[in-house]
């Protein structure tokens, strides 16, 4: 018989120790007369430690500790999307409404809205026999989801009966003749993986419509990627023109350990953006994990797992999801503000020594699966990296890049320049291209591999030009050379840096990325024939039609213009040579 | 609530005393320690078990010894407020410094400040005219955002800080900031120098002041932020004001925090700070904002000195991370007699698009700022090629942009400690200086605004 109630012995930050109790580890308890929600983290002999997801301030050794029973888990649902929840899946709306705008404690709120009535479509009938993960029925929960009800993944059977109509998410919609009874809610506790049959390799790019990472950089539906940036960098930026404007069907956001104005502009914002692909608003496919630096760490560190648990449970239904984490460093410094208060043996940089193993658990459930029901879904994972001064070489970027395959390094010099988005196309890179490169074959242009690697290696040319550069000036470079500068000059105004504040360059479709590439061809093609009959490069450079085509971005229907303005361009630029 | 003297101490170590054998004592309780010579000190209880009680000392442990009383408050740390903290002066640890009598209180407030919730707050969206040019134009300060000073020691940072204090309001408002001014370790002089400023200006009427010198205790500098910004949350929240913060320095609170950790035998982080200060400057900083169905706001304006200028020491470096931008003062600019001695480049305002453009500011804003910032970036960078290849090695376009870099400095930036330059001054400079700068080069401004405001293709 487990003993479920105990007392307090010691206190210290969010880590409380309790005597007393029998509990598992990763167990949920009750902490105090407030009763205050925590989570068995290590266990003594008599004495369980536990991390607090809420401020221990008044709390008294000797008072009482409950345990549950349950390991932290995550209700999961109709009623997900378009939620605002803090790291242990509080809706902040409720808490809003329960205790004002300031965050106190003691507060206990559904993940769920259980009495919202849901239109249950019954997709399985009586007598269907029916494994863990299938689906049943849907609900439509916003315009553009149809939330699909499966069996919770350890359940199995016959149908005995299923209903159909409305119910709130705890009544019974279905029986198995074994008894089991399933609502439209399950629960999961957030620190397991939830199952599928198998993982298979990625081969579908998740676009971006950001030219510099899809064209460039790709990241591969079920992948996972990292941004580590110095502050100022933009981060965060990228990070929503990400779940902005990525093809995913769902978007997961964990602001994890970041600023409160920041996750309000989000919500501000949201809900009146349209989702490119759909035409919807964003906010329809969106939940949100808002666990801002200031609330407690210990549901900071919890947050990432109920993220990932919900995307899970969205790729379950066969959907591509998208989860962002804003920031992970953050999240590592939870564990190290964990981790010191137990007094354990510090790792690197006062960080545990299964901060590695950890990352690399979060990252390892991203992927692109075959569901328990036989469909295709995935779950691409995007971690923004914080590190301390920029510098790359401290623990968290360097777990971090020993697991992701995907590195859009930010660079704090080209956010100085105000070159966004700033990712440097030199340190930065990708390991999907040889398994995306069949898709953009077949889904943008044959040539297109070709393309891309035409343009890179300009940008490391010039690279490799502007160390002279800066040694002798421009002016003393063969012609040639000054063409090619020009040209990758080019490459980063037109098409690198990308405005994610502007409404139409904001979003670039793979196509329109395409044929931007190929116009800067055109004109290293047109300028290399007309200098060599003769015109000056600064005649070249300046003809008023590649002044248009640039500028023409910024307006509607450009991928329809684009062919224009470059024959024009083509045209000015002959007429250069004939000049001379 | 228990009033029990315990003179059970074990151990006293830097700022902690050790003790055993009390009931149970609530973890961030206040504690009462009476000296031999029946003077008092205060503390707090940072860690708290059946067998032993750590207590962090704000005076110091000084003349402390086993046989001292400790007595346990029975409550956690709170502040008496009230709108008469409003021309005040408190001390560190918030008891009058100025003379005059107890602060009454209308409620305690607990010090350490709950979150806002995310879902509660509001935007921040209203444009605040410093008057200084470097910032109105290139690093727009918005009501309710926390915008640090990132400076060095022997810059003139307080004057900026000042500065903007006497000059920041709201365009066509006549609403005025009230002041909750916070000085941690800083010498009486520098202190003396903003009280006298207040005081000549009149602002001190409006300012409620938080004092903790260099010579006062280390450890109480750990809560003197926490008071003023909880003196601000009641008059924001409460009582509809909008408050400026000042803190300053926020190097020498971090330094506390790592005195206290040291002591407490922490793993430390990077350079001996402890790795959970990034949550605990978040505690503070996060305290700035709006919260919706209030009309009052908090803006931060936190000081904070680069040991050794370098921008990637653990305290600017966390504080960037949280905060919304930072405003850079430079050495090199105040060397060559530039004040303010703003380096826009690493300077920046996460919040300034959400308050400039057409309806706030002017519809040219966004893009003159963006061009006056490139120019004088690319003019920069020039002036490092011209120091190896000479002046005739540039082009027009070059020589033109490394002659902008100086006039953006010597009219742009340098303005009197004095001079209020309303937003509309500061952009019409702007077009009047960039015409150094041949407008085909401009290539941030659009054909429309030149049209509209160069002053030589103005088409009226």
């Amino acid at each position: 018989m487990s003993k479920n109630e105990g007392v307090i012995y010691r206190i210290s930050g969010p880590v409380v120790t309790a005597t007393g109790i029998e509990a598992r580890m990763y167990e949920v308890v009750r902490v105090g007369h407030e009763k205050l929600m925590g989570e068995v983290i290590e266990i003594h002999g008599e004495q369980s430690v536990i991390q607090v997801y809420e401020d221990t301030s008044g709390i008294r050794p000797g008072e009482p500790v409950l345990s549950t029973g349950q390991t932290l888990s995550v209700q999961l649902g109709p009623g997900l999307l378009t939620q605002i929840y803090d790291g242990i899946q509080r809706p902040l709306k409720t808490l809003e409404e329960v205790m004002g705008v300031f965050i106190t404690r003691g507060v206990d709120a559904d993940g769920l809205d259980l009495e919202k009535k849901w239109e249950f479509v019954p997709t399985a009938s009586t007598g269907d026999e029916v494994k863990g993960g299938q689906v049943i029925g849907t609900v439509q929960e916003t315009d553009t989801i149809t939330h699909k009800i499966m069996v919770p993944p350890k359940a199995s059977g016959k149908i005995k009966s299923i209903k159909s109509g409305e119910f709130n998410v705890t009544q019974t919609v279905c029986k198995l003749d074994d008894g089991t009874e399933i609502q439209m809610m399950q629960e999961w506790p957030v620190r397991h993986p939830r199952p599928y049959s198998q993982k298979y390799a990625p081969d579908t790019p998740l676009v971006t419509g950001m030219r510099i990472l899809d064209f460039l950089f790709p990241l591969a539906k079920g992948g996972a990627a990292g941004i580590p940036g110095p502050f100022g960098s933009g981060k965060t930026v990228t990070q929503q023109s990400l779940a902005k404007y990525s093809d995913a069907q769902l978007v997961v956001y964990i602001g994890c350990g970041e600023r409160g104005n920041e996750m309000t502009e989000v919500l501000d914002e949201f809900p009146h953006l349209i989702d490119p692909n759909t035409g919807k608003p964003l906010m329809n496919r969106t939940v949100m994990i808002a666990n801002t630096s200031n609330m407690p760490v210990a549901a900071r560190e919890a947050s990432v797992y109920t993220g990932i648990t919900i995307a899970e449970y969205f790729r379950d239904q066969g959907y591509d999801v998208a989860l962002m984490a804003d920031s992970t460093s953050r999240w590592a410094e939870a564990m190290r503000e964990i981790s010191s208060r137990l007094e354990e043996m510090p790792g690197e940089e006062g960080y545990p020594a299964y901060l590695s193993s950890r990352l690399a658990e979060f990252y390892e459930r991203a992927g692109r699966v075959e569901t328990l029901n036989g469909e295709d879904g995935s779950v691409t994972v995007i971690g923004a990296v914080s590190p301390p001064g920029g510098d790359i070489s401290e623990p968290v970027s360097q777990g971090t890049l020993r697991i992701v395959k995907v590195f859009w390094g930010l660079d704090a010099g080209l956010a100085r320049q105000r070159h966004f988005p700033a990712i440097n196309w030199l340190s930065s890179y990708s390991l999907y291209p040889q398994s995306l490169n069949q898709w953009f074959r077949d889904n943008i242009a044959s040539d297109f591999p070709e393309v891309r690697t035409q343009i890179s290696a300009l940008l490391k040319v010039e690279a490799e030009l502007q160390e002279i550069v800066q040694l002798v000036g421009s002016d003393a470079l063969p012609i040639d050379q000054q063409l090619t500068l020009e040209v990758a000059r080019m490459i980063r105004e037109y098409f690198l840096q990308q405005n994610g504040f502007d409404p139409i360059d904001a979003y670039s479709g793979v196509q329109q990325q395409y044929a931007m590439a190929q116009a800067i061809l055109t004109f290293q093609e047109e300028a290399k024939k007309a200098m060599a009959a003769g015109a000056r490069l600064q005649d070249v450079v300046n003809v008023p039609a590649r002044t248009e085509l640039m500028r023409a971005r910024f307006a509607e229907g450009y991928l329809e213009k684009i062919g224009g303005l470059v024959e024009a361009m083509v045209v000015e630029i002959a007429e250069t040579a004939e000049a001379n | 609530m228990t009033s029990k003297e315990y003179k059970t101490i074990t151990d006293i170590k830097g700022p902690l005393v050790f003790l055993e054998k009390t009931e149970p004592v609530a973890y961030g309780e206040i504690v009462s320690i009476r000296l031999s010579d029946g003077s008092e000190k205060n503390g707090q209880v940072l860690d708290t078990s059946d067998d032993m009680v750590v207590v962090q000392v704000f005076e110091g442990t000084e003349a402390i010894d086993r046989k001292a009383g400790v007595k346990f408050l029975g409550d956690v740390f709170k502040l008496p407020v009230s709108k008469g903290l409003i021309g005040r002066i408190l001390d560190g640890a918030g008891r009058p410094r100025d003379g005059g009598p107890e602060i009454i209180a209308d409620e305690d407030a607990d010090i350490i400040g709950a979150a806002i919730n995310p879902y509660s707050r509001q935007s921040p969206h209203d444009f605040i005219q410093t008057g200084v040019s470097a910032i109105d134009c290139c690093t727009t300060l918005v009501r309710g955002q926390k915008l640090p000073i990132f400076s060095a020691s022997g810059l003139p940072h307080n004057d900026i800080a000042l500065q903007i204090a006497r000059q920041a309001k709201l365009r066509d408002s006549d609403e005025e900031f009230i002041v909750v001014f916070c000085a941690m370790g800083i010498t009486a002089e520098e202190y003396n120098f903003f009280r006298s400023d207040l005081e000549r200006t009149g602002a001190l009427e409006n300012a409620a002041l938080f004092v903790n010198l260099a010579d006062d205790p280390a450890v109480e500098r750990l809560i003197t932020p926490r008071l003023a910004l909880t003196a601000a949350e009641y008059l924001a929240f409460e009582h509809d004001y909008h408050v400026l913060v000042i803190y300053t320095d926020m190097t020498n609170y971090c330094d506390s925090l790592r005195q206290i950790g040291a002591a407490r035998e922490e793993v430390p982080g990077r350079r001996g700070y402890p790795g959970y200060m990034y949550t605990d400057l978040a505690m503070l900083y996060e305290r700035a904002g709006i919260v919706k169905g209030k009309k009052g706001s908090i803006t931060q304006f936190p000081i904070l000195t680069m040991p050794g200028d370098d921008i990637t020491h653990p305290i600017p470096d966390l504080s960037g991370y949280i905060t919304e931008g930072q405003i850079v003062i430079s050495r090199e600019l105040h060397q060559a007699g530039i004040y303010p001695p703003i380096n826009v480049l690493p300077s920046l305002s996460r919040l300034m698009g959400s308050c400039i453009g057409e309806k706030t500011t002017r519809d040219d804003h966004k893009k003159v700022s963006d061009q006056m910032y490139a120019a004088y970036a690319q003019g920069r960078e020039l002036r490092g090629l011209v120091a190896i290849v000479g002046e005739d090695a540039l082009n027009e376009r070059d020589l033109q942009l490394l002659k902008f870099a100086d006039i953006f400095e010597d009219k742009f930036l340098r303005q009197d400690r004095d001079e209020d330059r309303t937003i509309d001054e500061t952009l019409n400079l702007c077009w009047d200086l960039m015409t150094s700068i041949d407008t085909k080069y401009l290539v941030r401004l659009d054909q429309e605004l030149i049209e509209k405001y160069h002053p030589e293709e103005k088409k009226e």
